[in-house]
């Protein structure tokens, strides 16, 4: 039974979202007008360039937004899921045979001037299903059943974004584990699958000598913080583990010093010396744990052996079983390597751009390096670059908070929720949200790998901004009809 | 707030944030490397490059000065189709040459990107006006415009030196002056003169994209920098007289150096064989042929070769007697075809005995110095012979001998004059006597000096008694030399000893045939020559030959020293090359009775007496 609150529409509207959404469009708005800036000045709204046609896209995305809080009910969504799941799966599929190549995967339909990937629509579709499938009464996320339903409704479009070779945005996906967890996806299970899949990259972008390190302190961590013995662990683990790290910098340094091809030093590794202390400590721990009879120990010990031929083994595979091109391919669908012509390109010059911007930027339409297109994709998956270098560090930051703004009211928002649709829902707009965030900006200042995922509601491109506006105004719209009757 | 997965969440997303904003931090604040990067980035320095001072001999006749000459760059990536017979035509060079450089720019491509490189150096005017027609026809390939050295006299090619393309040593050692690719005297003049010779490159800015575009130039050329233009260098050196000297020197192998005894400027130094100004101008292409000839033609023996001064030595060791008061000009000594100590020997010629002190410069005689060298080693004012031996090595050092002179050659050669020391060490202390080191006397044994000490030693016999430290560069407005240079230099033997010695080297050129005068080709009339012969043996072969002079007596305005390895004589070749340079510098043209001479001199070989090693 619900019952009408009579709250008007000023109350009902979580108007912070709004404001919200309003700011980052706008900002997103005057940088891409910076970033195709040039020493021949157009104006904002010159149709004829991006900023001109964002312009468009924004307008018809607020009107977009309204249709959905005020014309739509709230309640078409539960009902409507299943086949806008099942229409996007087949867009999905279909783009693969008719759309058209841009850089080499087939993931948009254009129809004249406008494309659209149905990528982005797949995001919404699956955030519904997602809330549908999972808010059925007696849903456990421990039933084997339900469990794996919930996967294959996040795997299925997930895999068929990866065949149209837009691994970028299949990663988005990882974003639901979040929600996965809030609603009871256990904990250890996500910190395995989350460690393997973070020793895999590890091993490939950096060595198997830091993925091990990165696991050693791991699992000791985990294991001193089972049996509360944080303070020995920063007494005697810590340091230790600061050496074995420092060990690379210093046997490069040290190499450095010497011409003779037979020297000393270049024979030792670090690994070895790591192999060492392993050697030494490894029985020192067993002992220990055959003495106290400590389970968790025995686990750690188990899991470090395990997590070390795991790193060894996708080391010997990368580099030595795989053929050169294979490698490739898959460095490139890591987003390893992005541009065959030079890698390292595009982040480096990210780079730049966003440290030359210093603390308080080089100014509106001022950048040098955005200016004058060294920044390749700028406006749209490089748009970051140019709020670095013309806002500098207090607009870099500013703008991170009010990300982290957006997604903190909105998992507040679905916390409020008494419909479990609603709040399931929102932790996937948070997450989906999320993930763009810090693939998106990561990239820009070479954390992360080269992955071509926009900013949301800053990037420009119609396709995008849609997708986000109504992935965020249907979670407006849904706490906004919680909110009229509860 | 207790921590539910809800709050774990929100801990996680706060600590994502904070890595993002912790990474900015560091590249936006803390790290400059991207700051510096970014001005690269974006600015392009067009490089002005300034024109490298001219150099001039003594007269205002330039000796080294600029023509233009192209350099053909290829930015690979403009390069389309293009007719590559037609190219290698108008460019002559082979087609074989083209396609190697252009499969080499393809393999190179990644790195070169959108960059230009440089295909060929020092094109003629001529060859890049034909390309310059036609050059829409070859996309991608354009000519830069270059200085490059000219040298209108064939004129001191070891004193000048080269400019080369600089050496990653250079660029290491001065990073703020010289990029890869800037020229940079590498030898001589060019080399001791770069400071004022270089000027200072100036630069366009101009805003480029990232495809190396040229957008605008920046702040409309506001912080521009003009090239400030190399300063001219004067020398004093006289072309018409170097180019002469070399001439005489040709096909001999030794040294010739002019001095105007009364300023020390160097008129003409000529290192026999030399390198030929055609080569300067495109040392790449010659410098291998020129590093493995056998006669070394890059060592300038005037400065760098140390030699025995034979009896042009006599001149000292005669001024030192009269110092210390053991000579008088009219103590005379027998000689008996040569000086006998104990059951050695030590040789003369043949000639009428006794001499006096003139005479004895005169006819050159061995034994007169060997009593004059012998009595003051055994004078008795000082306690032992190491003593007299040391205060001998001073005398000689006064006058320049056993250092370095300091004059502007960056490569100058001491030589050696021994000392007490030195024979101790070789015979054991106190067990040597004025007889085992008695061929200093005629400046033979352990003495090595070069031609500049030579012509510097006449130079100060011309002036009685001091001489101005040798050198090359004139001081002007623009550039500031020494003050040493301008310093009288007086030697350790009183001004008043000079002019015997003096009357007894007119006497050795002006005496005629016949008198016992061993200069009597030197002399020229009307000129006053004073002379000194030598022969200085040479181990190698034949002796050499040895020829210091100035003229005229009375005001001297040029001091010669001429070396000509196994010439043997001094009269034989050094007399006559010596003053052939004095009449030529003294009258401008040869005296019709001298024809001969001259003839003789400038077709004569001594190359063949050179005792190479594989040839």
């Amino acid at each position: 039974m619900n019952r009408l609150t009579g709250r008007g529409v000023m109350e009902t509207i979580d108007w912070r979202l709004v404001i919200c959404y309003l700011l980052l469009i706008l900002i997103g708005w005057m940088n891409i007008y910076a970033s195709i800036h040039s020493t021949e000045p157009a104006s904002i709204f010159d149709f004829s360039c991006r900023s001109g046609k964002q312009f468009v896209w924004i307008v018809s995305s607020l009107g977009l937004a309204a249709i959905i809080l005020f014309a739509l009910n709230p309640r078409i969504y539960e009902s409507l899921s299943v086949p806008i799941y099942g229409f996007t799966i087949l867009l999905l599929i279909a783009v693969i045979f008719l759309g058209t190549e841009v850089k080499g995967s087939r993931s948009w339909f254009s129809f004249g001037p406008v494309s659209f990937q149905p990528a982005e629509l797949s995001k919404i579709a699956t955030s519904l299903m997602l809330a549908t499938v999972m808010s059925q009464s007696g849903f456990r996320m421990s039933n084997m059943k339900h469990f794996l339903a919930t996967a294959a409704v996040i795997i299925v479009p997930m895999a068929i974004i990866v065949a149209q070779s837009e691994t970028g945005s299949a990663l988005v996906y990882v974003g639901f584990v979040f929600m996965l967890y809030r609603e009871g996806l256990s904990g250890w299970l996500l910190f395995i699958i989350g460690m393997a899949i973070l020793l895999f990259i590890l091993t490939l972008t950096s060595s198997a000598y830091t993925s091990i390190l990165v696991l050693a302190i791991v699992t000791t961590l985990c294991s001193a913080m089972y049996y509360d013995r944080i303070k020995s662990w920063l007494k005697i683990y810590l340091p230790s583990f600061i050496v074995l790290g420092l060990l690379p910098f210093l046997h490069d340094k040290l190499s450095g010093l010497t011409d003779n091809p037979e020297a000393f030093i270049l024979k030792v590794k670090p690994m070895y010396i790591f192999a060492a202390a392993a050697a030494v400590s490894i029985p020192i721990m067993a002992f220990k744990a055959f003495r106290s009879g400590g389970a968790f120990r025995w686990l750690a010990i188990a899991s470090f052996i395990v997590g070390v031929l795991f790193v060894f083994s996708v080391d010997f595979l990368f580099h030595d079983v795989l053929q050169d091109h294979q490698r490739k391919r898959i460095e490139v669908l890591l987003g390893l390597k992005d541009d065959p012509t030079g890698v390292g390109y595009n982040v480096n010059q990210s780079m730049i751009a966003i440290g030359s911007g210093g603390f308080f930027g080089k100014g509106f339409l001022k950048g040098t390096q955005t200016t004058y297109g060294f920044v390749p994709e700028q406006s749209t998956d490089f748009i970051f670059c140019t709020i670095g270098e013309e806002w500098g560090f207090v607009g870099a930051a500013a703008v991170i908070f009010l990300y982290v703004f957006l997604i903190w009211r909105i998992i507040a928002d679905a916390e409020q929720c008494r419909e479990a649709f609603t709040r399931i829902y929102g932790y996937c707009v948070a997450g989906c949200i999320f993930m763009h965030l810090f693939i998106n900006i990561g990239m820009t200042v070479g954390l992360m790998p080269v992955i071509g995922i926009p900013l949301p509601f800053i990037s420009y491109g119609g396709s995008s901004l849609w997708a986000f506006t109504v992935l965020l105004f249907i979670f407006i719209a849904l706490v906004r009809n919680e909110r009229k009757y509860f | 707030m207790k921590l539910d997965r809800t709050n774990k969440i929100r801990a996680g997303l706060l600590i994502a944030a904070l890595i993002l904003v912790i990474r900015l931090f560091t590249i936006q604040i803390i790290d400059d490397k991207y700051k510096i990067d970014a001005s690269n980035n974006s600015m392009v320095h067009a490089v002005i490059y300034p024109t490298r001072g001219i150099i001039y001999d003594r007269n205002g006749k330039i000796l080294v000065g600029n023509k233009v000459a192209y350099d053909m760059l290829v930015t690979p990536k403009e390069v389309g189709e293009f007719d590559t017979l037609a190219l290698c035509e108008i460019l002559e060079i082979t087609p074989e040459f083209l396609k190697e450089k252009m499969d080499g720019y393809y393999r190179d491509r990644r790195k070169i990107g959108y960059r230009s490189v440089t295909m060929l150096t020092h094109l003629p005017p001529e060859i890049f006006m034909k390309f310059a027609e036609v050059s829409y026809k070859f996309p991608g390939f354009r000519g830069q415009a270059r200085n490059i050295r000219e040298y209108p006299y064939n004129a001191g090619g070891n004193l000048l030196g080269y400019i080369s393309e600089v050496s990653a040593d250079d660029i290491r050692s001065h990073p703020d002056t010289y990029n890869a690719g800037d020229y940079i005297g590498k030898t001589g003049i060019e080399a001791t003169c770069e400071e004022y010779l270089k000027g200072e490159k100036g630069y366009q800015i101009f805003l480029r994209d990232s495809r190396n575009r040229i957008e605008s130039r920046y702040k409309d050329g506001e912080m521009d920098k003009e090239a400030i233009p190399g300063k001219d260098i004067v020398t004093t050196i006289d072309a018409e007289l170097q180019h002469y000297g070399q001439e005489l020197m040709q096909n001999k192998v030794g040294s010739l150096v002019a001095i105007e005894p009364s300023t020390g400027e160097i008129l003409t130094l000529v290192s026999s064989p030399g390198i030929d100004v055609e080569m300067l101008a495109d040392i790449g292409k010659y410098y291998r042929q020129i590093a493995s000839d056998p006669y070394k033609p890059m060592f300038n023996r005037a400065v760098q070769s140390a030699y025995p001064p034979g009896s042009v030595f006599k001149l000292v060791n005669g001024l030192i007697g009269l110092q210390e008061g053991v000579l008088t000009p009219e103590t005379h000594y027998p000689c008996s075809m040569g000086y006998h100590f104990g059951r050695n020997k030590l040789g003369c010629h043949a000639h009428r005995s006794p001499l006096d002190l003139q005479e004895s410069v005169m006819m050159s005689c061995n034994a007169y110095y060997c009593y004059v060298l012998r009595n003051i080693l055994e004078n008795d004012k000082y306690g032992s012979i190491a003593e007299a031996m040391d205060a001998w090595n001073r005398y000689v050092k006064s006058f320049g001998f056993g250092r370095k002179l300091g004059s502007d050659f960056p490569s100058e050669l001491g030589g050696t004059i021994p000392d007490s020391k030195y024979y101790d060490s070789v015979y054991g202390a106190g067990s040597w006597k004025a007889t085992n080191v008695i061929s200093l006397s005629i400046g033979q044994g352990e003495i090595g000096c070069t031609p500049l000490h030579l012509a510097n030693l006449c130079a100060t016999m011309a002036n009685r008694g001091f001489y101005y430290i040798p050198h090359l560069i004139r001081g002007t407005e623009n550039v500031s030399i020494d003050p040493k240079y301008y310093r009288k230099q007086y030697t350790l033997v009183d001004t008043s000893y000079f002019p015997v010695m003096v009357e007894g080297m007119y006497r050795a050129v002006n005496s005629g045939y016949g008198s016992g005068a061993t200069a009597a080709v030197a002399a020229v009339e009307g000129l006053d020559i004073c002379g000194k012969t030598g022969t200085a043996q040479n181990p190698l072969g034949d002796d050499n030959s040895v020829f210091i002079c100035f003229a005229p007596k009375d005001d001297p305005k040029i001091a010669v020293a001429a070396y000509v390895e196994h010439g043997s004589f001094g009269a034989r070749w050094a007399a006559p090359i010596a003053s052939l340079l004095v009449e030529k510098y003294l009258n401008g043209e040869i005296g019709e009775s001298r024809r001969p001479l001259e003839k003789r001199v400038l077709e004569g070989n001594l190359l063949d007496k050179m005792n190479i090693k594989g040839n």
